[in-house]
């Protein structure tokens, strides 16, 4: 419930500010176009669509979701924080508003993708949208922890995809392969095993933020 | 009066391989206005932070104690009322605002009542509803105090409590200190000599620096 | 002093002995090792690559072992001792990664192929370069320890992940692979006893060196964090 009302509050600075929704939209065309100019007339292979469409995610994600906690420590609002919530209400409430925008940007960039490439086709729908829900709860978690370390580390915009990068690469390894699989087709039970790899992230990810942010936290 | 008390035990900080303070020791009960003295950079706010659990004590430990009961660092942060010159509200909502997602991030009740009877008592009443930006420096010190006071803290922290203010705002938070130092505790860290003067017992840190 | 005379000769010992002793086809004597098929002189690379990717591994558990330490006593050593180890780490990493790829060059064709093992060490060279990114950006000595250590810790937590998913990504061209009979050139890597001994007697002797070198290098670092609060005090 508190974490709750942290949320609504980021919610509502968003929309008075629009500090990440704007650059994250704009991003995300930016990005889908450039890969559509290079792209020009030729015909791309399946295995291709599959893996650029993961590039995209990761660079919008790497974009917007550091906000969270950074415009906090750029504002110097981290001390009210500390003062009217326990680390745990900060990192879930965090959480609850990246989980949010991560959905939101990766609805609107499937659709878009969709719609502008050819090849993108899902034969396995539930597949598919199970990797989607799994893969970006996976992706908000590991991004807003590393959040929380570059915005106390006081750099930024560069550091960020360097350090959520390693992090990130079992899931987006992993996501990649499901989201081929979806695309050819493959029926549920060949693919549990990768399921079973992002869930285990997941949950690993959840847990390990969890009791590491106090640590990141507090000064 | 208040049943808390604070009590530190051979706190030692040191920031890299630099030492801050060491073996301080106090305890703090029940009420009264406690002093904290220093030059600049002698380690004031370290301290304050430490005693309201923002930062930990390399070594050494601080308790806090309600009713005979321990607090949890979990907790803590709603027993205390704080004000420092880093403190920063929300720009972009105004002071209400910013009060009552205060209230509900805490999860204590907004009380109305005692919010209107605080901007009113810090002469903020008629500007309770325009945006923190437009606020000058010396009315965001004195919304701080709100903030500070509004959950009922039963420990008051203020780190230079009248940085900013003019003569009657001054006047105004030294009332409220020694009000509330008559129920609750207040410790106050400053270099001011007015300020210090209100304090019976002060901790000097000059003198744990070995 | 004698234990250091000792790890010269082991090392010398090794070296050579890695270096020199000839391949045959069927070995007698007690410095011939036996033909691997399609690596022949090419196994010999084991002596050298495999300790260097083994100390990799190693210092990268260090770190984030000294980052646990670090978070529960905040000792500034253990810091130190997480850094030392990350140095080291780094520098082992970039040579297995170096001997690694020249050695495919002959073994396999190209430089680098995405095997998962090649995989996993681009990934931990990507590790090594975030942490020390990550504290090269940050002022504060404290928040350096802390945050890296943190970092280590998360970063550590994701390796197994790639063990499990690499093999099921790509297939493997390592010797010993799992998948090793069906793809890649080489394979069948069985090695006989002398040739283990001298394998293990180099994996001992790079471990004794490794230690020795973190413990110069974290004291060393302890000792310049002191110097520097002296002449900062003045």
């Amino acid at each position: 419930m508190k974490s709750y009302a942290l949320f609504q509050k980021d919610i509502n600075s968003e929309l008075r500010t629009r500090y990440a929704v704007n650059s994250l939209a704009m991003f995300v065309i930016v990005a889908i176009s450039v890969i559509l100019f290079s792209i020009g007339n030729e015909k791309i292979s399946e295995n291709l669509t599959g893996g650029l469409y993961w590039v995209v995610i990761f660079f919008s994600a790497m974009s917007g979701l550091a906000r969270a906690f950074v415009s906090e420590e750029e504002r110097g609002t981290t001390l009210t924080l500390q003062l009217i919530a326990s680390p745990s209400t900060v990192f879930t409430g965090k959480l609850i508003f990246n989980l949010i925008l991560v959905f939101a940007m990766n609805s609107v960039i499937t659709l878009l993708y969709a719609a502008l490439f050819d090849e993108f086709v899902i034969k396995n729908f539930l597949l598919f949208f199970i990797t989607f829900v799994v893969g970006n709860i996976g992706l908000a978690v590991s991004s807003t922890v590393i959040a929380a370390i570059i915005a106390k580390a006081g750099s930024k915009g560069t550091l960020y995809p360097v350090l959520s990068f390693p992090i990130l690469l079992p899931l987006i390894l992993t996501s990649v392969q499901l989201t081929l699989f979806a695309m050819d087709g493959t029926r549920f039970g060949e693919a549990i095993f990768e399921l079973a790899i992002i869930v285990c992230y997941d949950i690993i990810m959840i847990s390990a933020s969890y009791m590491l942010f106090d640590f990141i936290w507090k000064d | 009066m208040s049943n808390y008390s604070v009590r530190a035990d051979a706190l030692l900080k040191t920031f890299g391989r630099r030492l801050i303070f060491n073996n301080l020791s106090f305890e703090f009960k029940k009420n009264g206005i406690f002093g904290i003295a220093g030059a600049n950079g002698s380690g004031k706010s370290t301290l304050i932070k430490i005693i309201a659990g923002l930062i930990s004590p390399t070594r050494g430990s601080i308790i806090h104690t309600n009713e005979g009961k321990v607090i949890d660092s979990e907790h803590l942060h709603n027993y205390i009322g704080f004000v420092s010159p880093y403190l920063i509200l929300y720009d972009e909502f105004t002071a209400w605002e910013n009060l009552s997602y205060f209230a509900k991030i805490r999860g204590v009740k907004f009380d109305e009542e005692r919010i209107k009877f605080l901007f009113y008592r810090f002469s903020l009443q008629t500007r309770k509803d325009d945006y923190v930006k437009a606020y000058s420096s010396g009315m965001k010190q004195r919304l701080k105090f709100i903030f500070a006071l509004m959950h009922k803290p039963v420990l008051l922290i203020f780190d230079e409590p009248t940085s900013n203010l003019d003569d009657e705002g001054k006047a105004v938070v030294y009332e409220m200190i020694k009000e509330e130092g008559g129920k609750n505790i207040v410790i106050v860290a400053s270099n001011e000599k007015t300020d210090i003067s209100l304090c019976p017992e002060i901790i000097v840190l000059e003198n744990y620096k070995e | 002093m004698w234990w250091k005379i000792g790890l010269f000769l082991l090392i010398s010992f090794v070296s050579v002995a890695g270096i020199a002793f000839p391949i045959v086809e069927k070995p007698s004597a007690w410095y011939e090792f036996p033909i691997i098929v399609g690596l022949e002189e090419n196994a010999k690379i084991i002596f050298f690559h495999v300790p260097t990717a083994w100390l990799t591994v190693i210092a990268f558990f260090m770190t984030a072992f000294y980052g646990v330490k670090f978070l529960r006593k905040r000792n500034l050593d253990d810091d130190a001792k997480s850094y030392a180890a990350a140095q080291l780490g780094m520098v082992f990493c970039i040579l297995a990664t170096i001997t690694g790829a020249v050695w495919a060059k002959f073994a396999w064709g190209s430089f680098w192929s995405w095997d998962p093992r090649q995989t996993s060490i681009f990934a931990l060279l990507l590790i090594y370069g975030a942490w020390f990114a990550l504290r090269s950006a940050i002022e504060s000595e404290d928040k350096k320890a802390s945050l890296s250590a943190v970092y280590a810790i998360i970063a550590f937590i994701t390796v197994p992940f790639f063990i499990f998913i690499m093999p099921r990504l790509m297939t493997g061209l390592h010797p010993g692979s799992a998948d090793d009979t069906t793809a890649g050139p080489v394979i069948n890597f069985k090695m006989n006893s002398n040739m283990l001994l001298i394998f293990f007697l180099s994996l001992a002797a790079f471990t004794i060196l490794y230690f020795w070198i973190w413990n110069i290098g974290y004291k060393s670092i302890i000792y310049k964090d002191k110097i520097n609060k002296l002449l900062t005090r003045g």
